[in-house]
């Protein structure tokens, strides 16, 4: 398809990958929480969590090819006080450790901070196996998990510190590829729970996560030209959803286009409609990975063929309108 | 008795002939990942002398033009990201044409960054995910039992990838139902993505722990063909006892010089910049 543009082709500014600000922030958040004990299971210079083990090697284990068992021990050490915090790629991490997450962490509400980077399609060439793109269902099916999917470098690197700040198990997600800013500032506002209003819009309102946030500005851009004004929420924190801001999107713009790079079950979309169906039922349409697994090929081109460009956010974003 | 090979399938003449596949098997991992401009050709290269011995030294017995033939002995690439490796037999098989494999990780293409079956035949399964393949193995193997047939079923795991519990669970099952059938390659090439796999997770004893679990073991040159070549037709004969056969390995093979010059004996998931292609080529003589 022509012109189809994909948020990694977005004009905007681009931004480091969310997985390098969280490397950064966990290393520069070290010092000042002793508590933090950060284990990895032999893909650190993948997660960036090395740079936290490069400088405190005391508070860092590499425990092998081993998920299940890298999620068992963040219990144990969370049992002991400690604030653990593990990353893997989000499909091994999430789904090789699921039973462990179920039973070691989210049963005793334990304070572990579980992180899945090359999230999604845009990983690319490495193909199916290594996407994580059912993540975000599993945690949100993981009772007292908050689930947080930051848009770019700076929000997540504030989600870092958010993640480090509140007591109980998160789960974070975040990408492998250079990502648009969204934010201007380096120090953007970040509440979990509480959406960020990145573009406001009368005629409808765009909610989306992770590297979707740039391609719904992009696609707030294009329809803009033909003078419909999209609202677009970064609704970083999927549990617990932002009831107010999508009550509030509802009555005000009458219509809503959810975009996430996940699978159409259980992610973004279901939560978004579940809380729009309750509050002020308004017509939906969703842009997502369907009911089908990725493929290897460059990231844009996977972004273009799955249907995650902005042209496809506002072709939705037309025909919800239209059914108004 | 064991059937036949069926007369499609490449059986080499001699040591020499095999020597030789195992060289354009090298070359076309380097130049198929290169040409990706990613993937894991230093994984690929440890195990080329396996996975040549297995596809073209006899062992396994196949149909390129018909690869779901339900007698066909099955290879099971555990370690999934040595990709390149099994696509390499494959063409050289006759599974595809050769020039397919410049299409490695492209947009549409069968040849997935990791191996996927049900895209491309001569997949036995669709691995990736370290750690699952001897389970699928252990169900392959007591399949034949249950179907009284006599294909024989081969995994190549990583040495960092026995860190993974699931292969211990499978180990335990197939001593179990004494799977002799079924033989486990570890691909010990010292290495895992972080660093040595000595500091990582030492697994050593590698063939006391299979040993212990209920395993025949043989500890082999990995590199070496006639080894390998020895150590499968030792564990095709072995009965009573599934067989670990832990080959000892280069990561890299064929290229440790360069990668010694590029300050990187590991070189875990990079391929090389088409600016040492040649160099690399001119190593593999
Ligand atoms: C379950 C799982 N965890 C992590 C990874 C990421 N990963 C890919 S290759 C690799 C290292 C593998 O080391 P080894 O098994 O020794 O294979 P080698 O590349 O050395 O042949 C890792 C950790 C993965 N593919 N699967
Ligand atoms: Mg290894």
């Amino acid at each position: 398809m022509a012109g189809a543009t994909s948020a990694l082709q977005s004009k905007r500014p681009l931004g480091k990958a969310t997985r390098d600000a969280f490397g950064r922030a966990l290393e520069a958040l070290g010092a000042e929480r002793p508590d933090v004990v950060v284990v990895d299971a032999d893909v650190s210079n993948s997660t960036r969590t090395e740079w936290f083990g490069q400088k405190f090697p005391d508070r860092f284990f590499n425990i092998g090819i081993a998920e299940s068992n890298l999620v068992g021990i963040a219990g144990g050490l969370a049992s002991c006080g400690k604030t653990p915090v593990i990353a893997s790629f989000a499909c091994f991490i999430m789904c090789n450790g699921y039973d462990q997450l179920r039973m070691a962490v989210a049963y005793p509400g334990l304070n572990v901070k579980v992180v899945g980077t090359h999230a999604g399609i845009s990983i690319g060439e490495d193909g199916a196996s290594q996407m994580g793109i059912e993540d975000v269902a599993l945690a949100c099916s993981l009772p007292g998990f908050v689930v947080v999917v930051p848009a770019d470098e700076a929000s997540a690197k504030a989600a870092t510190r958010a993640m480090l700040d509140h007591r109980g198990p998160v789960y974070m997600r975040l990408g492998r590829p250079d990502v648009p800013k969204v934010y201007e500032t380096d120090n953007p506002p970040f509440r979990l729970g509480q959406a960020n209003t990145v573009r406001d819009g009368r005629d409808l309102t765009i909610v989306a996560n992770g590297l979707m946030v740039a391609a719904a500005l992009d696609a707030a851009d294009q329809l803009a030209a033909e003078g419909i004004e999209a609202r677009v929420l970064d609704m970083h924190t999927v549990k617990p959803i932002d009831r107010e801001a999508l009550k509030k999107a509802a009555q005000e713009t009458g219509a809503i286009v959810v975009a996430e790079e996940h699978l159409a079950h259980g992610g973004l979309g279901s939560v978004v409609a579940m809380a729009v169906a309750e509050l002020e039922p308004v017509p939906i349409r969703y842009v997502n990975l369907g009911d089908r697994f990725g493929e290897s090929g460059s990231p844009e081109g996977l972004l273009e063929k799955f249907g995650l460009t902005a042209e496809n956010l506002a072709a939705a974003a037309r025909a919800v309108i239209a059914a108004k | 008795m064991r059937r036949k090979t069926p007369e499609t399938a490449t059986v080499a003449r001699d040591l020499e002939q095999l020597q030789q596949i195992a060289k354009r098997l090298r070359v076309d991992i380097l130049r198929s990942t290169t040409e990706a401009g990613s993937g894991h050709p230093s994984s690929s290269l440890s195990a080329v002398e396996v996975v040549t011995a297995l596809y073209f030294g006899g062992f396994l017995r196949y149909d390129p033009k018909n690869p779901h033939w339900p007698d066909r002995d099955r290879f099971i690439l555990s370690k999934g990201h040595a990709a390149p490796v099994l696509y390499a037999a494959l063409a050289e098989a006759g599974f595809f044409p050769r020039e397919d494999l410049m299409t490695l990780r492209k947009l549409g293409s069968p040849l997935e960054g990791h191996p996927n079956m049900a895209r491309l035949g001569g997949v036995e399964a669709s691995t990736g995910s370290l750690g699952q393949g001897l389970s699928i193995g252990v169900g392959q193997a007591l399949a034949a039992r249950i179907d009284r047939k006599d294909y024989r079923v081969y995994v190549l795991t990583g040495d960092g990838e026995i860190g993974e519990g699931q292969i211990w669970e499978a180990a335990a099952s197939a001593a179990k139902y004494r799977l002799d059938n079924l033989t486990c390659i570890v691909d010990r090439n010292h290495y895992q993505q972080t660093g040595a796999a000595e500091e990582v997770l030492n697994m050593d004893p590698i063939d006391g722990k299979f040993t212990a679990f209920g395993w025949h073991t043989i500890t082999i040159n990995g590199n070496d063909l006639g080894e390998v070549v020895q150590a499968l037709r030792r564990a095709t004969e072995y009965r009573g006892q599934p067989t670990c056969i832990v080959s000892l390995t280069h990561k890299g093979q064929g290229i440790l010089p360069l990668l010694e010059k590029l300050g990187d004996t590991n070189f875990h998931g990079k391929p090389l910049p088409a600016k040492y292609l040649d160099e690399a080529l001119a190593l593999l003589g």
